[in-house]
This record gives C-alpha cells, sequence and structure tokens, in this order.
C-alpha cells in the first residue's frame, strides 16, 4: 500500500491575525489619503482642482474655531433630525396600517405605491411654491424621502414574519394585540432598522438637495458660498463633513441593531 | 375533575362534563372540495393518552389543528377543554425572546419569573432559562417548548410530532420525559405521530386515521415503562403496521435499519 500523505487541519485560531480588525479596516482609507497628499505635493494634482488633505484640515481647523463650522453643523443635523422624526412617525404609522390590516392595505398601499414613483427631488420647486424658502421646505423634504424607506421596509418587515410564529402565538392564546405586540412587531424590527438605515441615507441626500438650492445657513450654504469663490478646500471640508455625520448615523444605527437584533441566528461572517 | 369543554362552532355554549377532555361528532374538513377529514367521531376521556397514527397526508394533524382551534373552517361539533396546549414539531420558539419569556408568553396575568423557572426546571431545563432560542440544542429546544405547553396546566395536551425532528438517542429521552409529565400531570394527551413504537411506548389507546375517519383503534394493556421487546407490544406492532398498509416482517426489518 503506498504511504498516504497526510496534512494537519490548521486550527483557525492559530491563522488569525494579530491585528484587530478596526486598524485592519482603517488601512484601506488611510492609504487612499496618503495617495491624495503625495499627488497634491508632487503637483499632479493642482490645489484649484483639488486643495491637499494638509490645505483642508488647515481649512478646517480654522472654520472650527471661528465657530462657522459648529454652528452649519448644528443647523443641517437639526433639519435632518426634524425630517426623519416626521417622516419616520408619518412612514411607520402608514406601515403599520397597511402591514397589519387587509383594509388598511387597500386603502394605504396603492396609494403610497403611486406617491413614490415620483422623483421625491423633483418635488422642490413645489414645496418651495408652497412652503417659501425657510427651513419648511428643506424638512418636508427629508421628511419625504424618508418616509417611502420606512414605510416599504416596515411594511414588508411585517409581512414576513413567519406565518408559524403566528400560529403558535395563536395557539397560546395571544389575542390581536398581544400577537401584534410580541409577535409582529419584534418579527419586523430586522426589515424596520434596514428601513432606517435606508432612510438615514436618503435623509443626508435631502439635505444637501434641499440645502444648496436655497439657504442662508447650514452645511449647504458653506458649499454654495465657496463654489462662488473657488475656495476647494471649504469645499471639500464641506463635503468631509456630510460624510462623517453619514458615518455617525450608520454607526448609530449599527449600534441599535446589535443592541436590538442580538437574537437574531444569522450569519455574521467569518 | 372537570373539564370545561366549549363548543368551537359556537363558542357560547358551554358544556361541563365529568369525564371527557374531547369529543368530536361528525366532523368535516375539506381542502378545495376533497374532504381531508371526513365526518370524523372521536371521544378521549380525560387523562387518557392517545396515540394517532396514519400515513402522511391522512389528516392526523388537520385533526390536531381542529383541536387546537388553528383551524375552524370545519362543520361538525367539536368539543374540546378550555385549557389546552399545542407542541409543533418545530418548537416555534420567538427568537426574540429570551427562553423564560417565551415560556410565560400568553399566560394570564403577569406571571413572575419564578413560574417559567419551575416549568424548565421540570422539563431538565433550569440551566437555560437565560438563553437565546439560537443558542439551545434542538432537544433543548423541543423542551422548552414543552416547558411552554405545560406551563399552561392544559386539560388536553397536543402533541404533533414533536420528536420528529430529534436524534434517535434525544428522541428516547424526550419520549421519557413526556410519559413521565404526563403521568404527573394526568391530563389527555393526543400524540400525533408516525413512529408506530413510539406510539405503543407511550399510549394508552392507538388510534389509525385513515379516509378521513379513525379506521382503527387498539388499547396498550400494559404498564409503563414499556419493552419494544415485550411480544404483546411486537404483536400489537405487527398489526398496526399491517394496518397501515406496511408488510409487516419486511417493514420491521426496514425500520431496525432506518
Amino acid at each position: 500500500m503506498s504511504p498516504v500523505l497526510l496534512e494537519p487541519v490548521v486550527p483557525l485560531s492559530a491563522r488569525r491575525r494579530s491585528v484587530p480588525r478596526w486598524l485592519r479596516r482603517t488601512t484601506g482609507p488611510l492609504f487612499l489619503l496618503v495617495l491624495w497628499q503625495v499627488c497634491s505635493a508632487t503637483g499632479v494634482l493642482p490645489s484649484d482642482m483639488l486643495a491637499s488633505p494638509g490645505t483642508i484640515a488647515g481649512t478646517a481647523s480654522g472654520m472650527i474655531q471661528d465657530g462657522t463650522l459648529p454652528h452649519a453643523m448644528l443647523v443641517s443635523v437639526q433639519r435632518v433630525l426634524n425630517g426623519l422624526v416626521i417622516g419616520g412617525i408619518i412612514g411607520v404609522a402608514l406601515a403599520l396600517l397597511s402591514g397589519l390590516s387587509r383594509l388598511g392595505e387597500d386603502l394605504v398601499d396603492a396609494s403610497v405605491q403611486m406617491f413614490r414613483t415620483i422623483p421625491w427631488v423633483g418635488m422642490i420647486p413645489l414645496f418651495i411654491i408652497w412652503m417659501g424658502i425657510g427651513e419648511a421646505p428643506k424638512i418636508a423634504l427629508i421628511a419625504l424621502g424618508v418616509t417611502f424607506h420606512l414605510y416599504l421596509n416596515v411594511y414588508a418587515g411585517i409581512r414576513g414574519v413567519d406565518a408559524q410564529l403566528i400560529e403558535a402565538g395563536n395557539s397560546l392564546g395571544l389575542g390581536r394585540w398581544a400577537l401584534i405586540r410580541h409577535v409582529v412587531l419584534p418579527g419586523a424590527l430586522p426589515g424596520a432598522m434596514t428601513g432606517l438605515r435606508y432612510s438615514l441615507a436618503t435623509a443626508w441626500l435631502a439635505l444637501v438637495f434641499g440645502e444648496t438650492i436655497n439657504a442662508d445657513d447650514g452645511i449647504g450654504f458653506l458649499l454654495n458660498r465657496a463654489r462662488e469663490f473657488f475656495q476647494t478646500d471649504v469645499i471639500v471640508v464641506c463635503l468631509i463633513v456630510y460624510a462623517a455625520l453619514g458615518l455617525l448615523a450608520d454607526f448609530i444605527v449599527r449600534t441599535l441593531e446589535r443592541l436590538l437584533l442580538q437574537w437574531r441566528p444569522t450569519f455574521t461572517g467569518k | 375533575m372537570a373539564t370545561d369543554l366549549h363548543r368551537q362552532v359556537n363558542p357560547l355554549t358551554k358544556e361541563t362534563t365529568d369525564d371527557t377532555a374531547v369529543r368530536v361528532d361528525s366532523l368535516t374538513r375539506s381542502f378545495d372540495g376533497r374532504a381531508v377529514i371526513d365526518n370524523l367521531e372521536l371521544t378521549i376521556p380525560q387523562g387518557e393518552f392517545v396515540a394517532l397514527l396514519g400515513r402522511s397526508g391522512c389528516g392526523k394533524s388537520t385533526l390536531l389543528r381542529v383541536l387546537a382551534g388553528l383551524d375552524r373552517e370545519i362543520s361538525g361539533e367539536v368539543l374540546v377543554p378550555q385549557r389546552k396546549a399545542v407542541a409543533f414539531q418545530a418548537p416555534r420558539l420567538m427568537p426574540w425572546k429570551k427562553v423564560w419569556r417565551n415560556v410565560l408568553l400568553g399566560l394570564p396575568g403577569r406571571p413572575g419569573r419564578e413560574v417559567a423557572e419551575k416549568a424548565l426546571e421540570e422539563v431538565g431545563l433550569g440551566h437555560r432559562t437565560d438563553a437565546w432560542p439560537k443558542t439551545l440544542s434542538g432537544g433543548e429546544a423541543q423542551r422548552a417548548s414543552l416547558a411552554r405547553a405545560l406551563v399552561r396546566e392544559p386539560d388536553l395536551l397536543l402533541l404533533d410530532e414533536p420528536f420528529g425532528a430529534l436524534d434517535a438517542l434525544t428522541r428516547i429521552t424526550a419520549q421519557r420525559l413526556v410519559s413521565d409529565l404526563w403521568q404527573s400531570r394526568g391530563c389527555a394527551v393526543l400524540l400525533v405521530t408516525h413512529d408506530v413504537e413510539e406510539a405503543l411506548l407511550l399510549a394508552d389507546r392507538v388510534l389509525v386515521m385513515d379516509g378521513g375517519v379513525i379506521a382503527h383503534e387498539i388499547r396498550v394493556d400494559r404498564d409503563r415503562p414499556r419493552d419494544i421487546a415485550d411480544p404483546y407490544i411486537a404483536d400489537l406492532r405487527t398489526q398496526l403496521l399491517d394496518r397501515l398498509g406496511v408488510e409487516a416482517p419486511e417493514a420491521a426489518e426496514v425500520e431496525k435499519v432506518a
């Protein structure tokens, strides 16, 4: 008999790198940043096209010190929060209405699906005519974007609850409201969290649209004014702030998901 | 012990009897015009352990769902206890509730955690009260599901192939557990199964469902715990397999191998 070649099965822990995961994740962006700085320093990237990371950092610290950036951020974040709350309430309420009852579905769903096909950015002129150029049209725009994402995902979440669990709830003697509270809503939570993520992304997008078209305050206003003076560094600072705020929002949702969905027996990656 | 029976067809009429846990009279349930249960009669006395056998698709699970009140598109008269509980083939625990909250789900009033702990202790799961369902093994989840049924102190316990998804060893332990719990509780049990040996080891009476009715029934007059090698049990087994349309000796071999 010929000898069989044996090979060891390497335990997973032995293969695991000692570098922590968060550090590994930061190397990609860090590399891009260094590349950008090098391109700027060697003149490959002229400063009137895009300022260097160093210049941008200087501008940013100046804007923070004179208070323009914190103030603008506060105004913008407030708009997003207002829009999110209003759109969230409307979206979730409509989703509950059409998700929980067939009557609600017949009355609500068709209308929502119809309005959903309208690109919400196209509503801006109408909102300006209706509400002027103050805070109202910006918040309305954000609320509109948020409403549809939450509606669709919460509705899908409710309708995706396992019928076997509903039946188990029935066999345990749960009434209609107890069933909604203990079975349907927790079951719809994963969908709702997905909806929250999408709607946050949409909220920032709506904010940018709303603020760049007409604003005398907020990050979008800074962005527009910088355009008139060809200040690419200020423009990039504003974009970074938008991105950072979006990242922060995503972090908050991820934390929420970790806390609220820890029961989920799903694949978490190797 | 008087069981409070209530008529599902008309929930307003209630009836109190001294010795009956289930009474079914000319029950019919059709799917698209095809009668799966066809004019079925069934009586289960209080405290009796009944096993219901039948070929796949014979309507035994449908009958259980009717008794559980989950299927009401029926005609005929069905009387079942108000306090009844179901354990399904899949444990059907709410994944978003810890085990002890699953056990208490749907109980009237605001029962404390100790009620759940006691029930879980009874099924040997006292150490997993605080676990998420996803961390339970198949046998543990099934026992949690059993605790959830028993904590309701049912007069009728409906078991829908509760051991079907368990491995052979876990199944034996779970069968003993159900037998012990039944003996200490004294509730009527209807066990739907396709396992002839399981039926003979556990039940007072074994029913065979065929053609939408109870086509055959045998009584098992043997003390517990029973032995499958007992000639009396083996003889009943042959009879039942015959009734189920399986050639007995060959089938016995096949079942042992499987």
